[in-house]
């Protein structure tokens, strides 16, 4: 087959940005917006805590320094969504509805194991234009042990005792897993009760806050226990 | 009058201008078990008295919750009353999803009353068995309706509707103006009493066979436990409506 030469050299030749042909890509618009926050959950025998930033981010501005990332959907599990705030707005629109429909038809408020699994068939159910949501669905199971689902975001899940989602991720996980599991500690002393966990998940946000530009403003922590629900907002770096 | 011949469809119209088969839908609601509703200024109350098929069955319950701030109390063909309760609890649902916020409840009865009606213009339709009471708060404050087969809607101060609720609303006539400043638990009291009027001699209120349900502005509606209704119950041997004249 006949290729002329100039063809040919193309492929040879490396394309030097010159005046003649830089061409600007505009950027394409796009659905996605990431409103940021860190969020995470830890689950111990009798409760789950769970707590969320409650800053919004759009690049390098903050739309908000009081938004909720944390959302009550029964009476023994909570919903915390780091990522696109409009998303987890529908998101639990979606669940709340569903979930009041489900306790008209069967006369008893969905279990934990229920929501979770609800929760990722509407997940994969925009396989193919994701909700652009990062989730942990916290709470307890029928035997009052707290527990944590974490998420991806087309639904892929697993019961897992603590996690953390969102741009503080990175920073916060690593210290959970020394912390909570005893990972690389030389005295692997874990925390029991809920004070000393507590402690734990206020200095992850604090230190979270220090590193991570999106993170800060007040951290909301929010404690299941079968005796109801309690809520607790702390301050964190405003900057 | 030769019913007869003018009774066979909802299409077709009596001389005396009535549809017989809309009539006798409303006879249905007549011979269901009575229920009442009554409301204050802050609460309504709803009280059903529970029919039981038989010894071995158990009580047919007379009362829905449509949403957090409505509810509804049956009188009539229970599996009529079961499609509008689906609709009623589908059109809050939506609602609240559209606009975060409660369905107005006089715009919900209208919805039924429609519905309704629909039933009785057609030939191949009938029209739904069932009358209901409505017990709702919105911001346009505290309210009880009743919807009718023939697609009718009411508010009341207070109503009863099914079998012997003649008699209760006999009691309602005498002392409803006592209602818009009763408590809570004055009007639960007058609910049971107005109840008591209507049941047979030989039968008795209690906790098995009665049904109270609470909607305030402040108070989700919520059904009176086993407990709670037994101890109203006996409060009604001392409850007159007098006393409440006096410490007024």
């Amino acid at each position: 087959m006949y290729i002329p030469m100039n063809e040919m050299l193309k492929h040879f030749k490396q394309d030097v940005p010159t005046m003649a042909n830089i061409t600007h890509k505009s950027e394409q618009w796009s659905p996605y917006h990431d409103n940021s926050g860190t969020v995470l959950a830890v689950g111990i025998p009798g409760a789950v805590i769970v707590a969320g930033d409650t800053r919004l981010s759009n690049g390098y501005n903050i739309m908000s320094r009081d938004a909720t990332k944390l959302s009550q959907l029964t009476d023994k599990c909570v919903l915390a969504t780091a990522g696109q705030y409009a998303d987890f707005i529908a998101l639990r629109k979606f669940l709340q509805q569903r979930l009041q429909l489900y306790e008209f038809q069967n006369e008893v408020q969905a279990s934990t194991e229920t929501v979770a699994h609800l929760l990722s068939r509407e997940l994969y159910s925009r396989r193919f234009f994701p909700y652009y949501t990062f989730n942990l669905l916290a709470g307890l199971d029928e035997n009052n042990h707290g527990f944590v689902y974490g998420y991806d975001a087309i639904g892929s899940y697993d019961k897992m005792t603590y996690g953390v989602q969102g741009s503080g991720q990175e920073l916060v996980v690593a210290v959970l897993d020394n912390q909570l599991k005893g990972y690389n500690k030389i005295n692997k002393t874990i925390p029991q009760t809920r004070e000393e966990i507590l402690d734990i998940i206020l200095d992850c946000f604090s230190c979270a806050a220090e590193r991570d530009i999106h993170t800060g403003d007040n951290v909301e922590i929010l404690i299941i226990t079968s005796a109801g629900t309690e809520r607790l907002i702390k301050p964190l770096r405003k900057d | 009058m030769l019913k007869h011949l003018y009774d066979t469809d909802c299409v077709t119209w009596s001389p005396q201008g009535k549809l017989f088969q809309v009539e006798y839908a409303m006879e249905a609601v007549k011979q269901g078990s009575i229920c009442l509703g009554l409301k204050s200024n802050e609460n309504v109350v709803l009280c059903s008295l529970k029919r039981q098929p038989s010894e071995l069955a158990g009580y047919q319950e007379k009362q829905f919750k449509i949403d957090d701030h409505m509810a509804i109390a049956i009188a009539g063909l229970t599996a009529d009353a079961r499609v509008l309760c689906k609709y009623m609890r589908t059109e809050c649902l939506e609602y609240k999803y559209t606009y975060e916020s409660h369905h107005p409840v006089g715009r919900l009865v209208f919805k039924v009353a429609e519905k309704s009606q629909h039933k009785t213009q057609s030939g191949a339709k009938r029209p739904y068995g069932v009358g209901l009471l409505v017990a709702g708060i919105d911001p346009n404050g505290v309210h009880l309706f009743e919807t009718c087969p023939s697609g009718n809607y009411y508010e009341y101060k207070c109503q009863a509707i099914g079998s012997r609720s003649q008699a209760a609303r006999t009691y309602f006539e005498s002392w409803f103006h006592l209602f818009e400043k009763s408590t809570l638990e004055q009007l639960i009291l007058h609910g049971l009493s107005a109840i008591k009027k209507a049941i047979m001699e030989d039968e008795e209120l209690n906790e098995k066979n009665v049904e109270v349900g609470i909607l305030g502005k402040n108070l989700k509606f919520t059904h009176l436990n086993a407990q709670e209704l037994k101890d109203y119950i006996a409060k009604l041997e001392t409850f007159s409506p007098n006393s409440q004249i006096q410490q007024e």
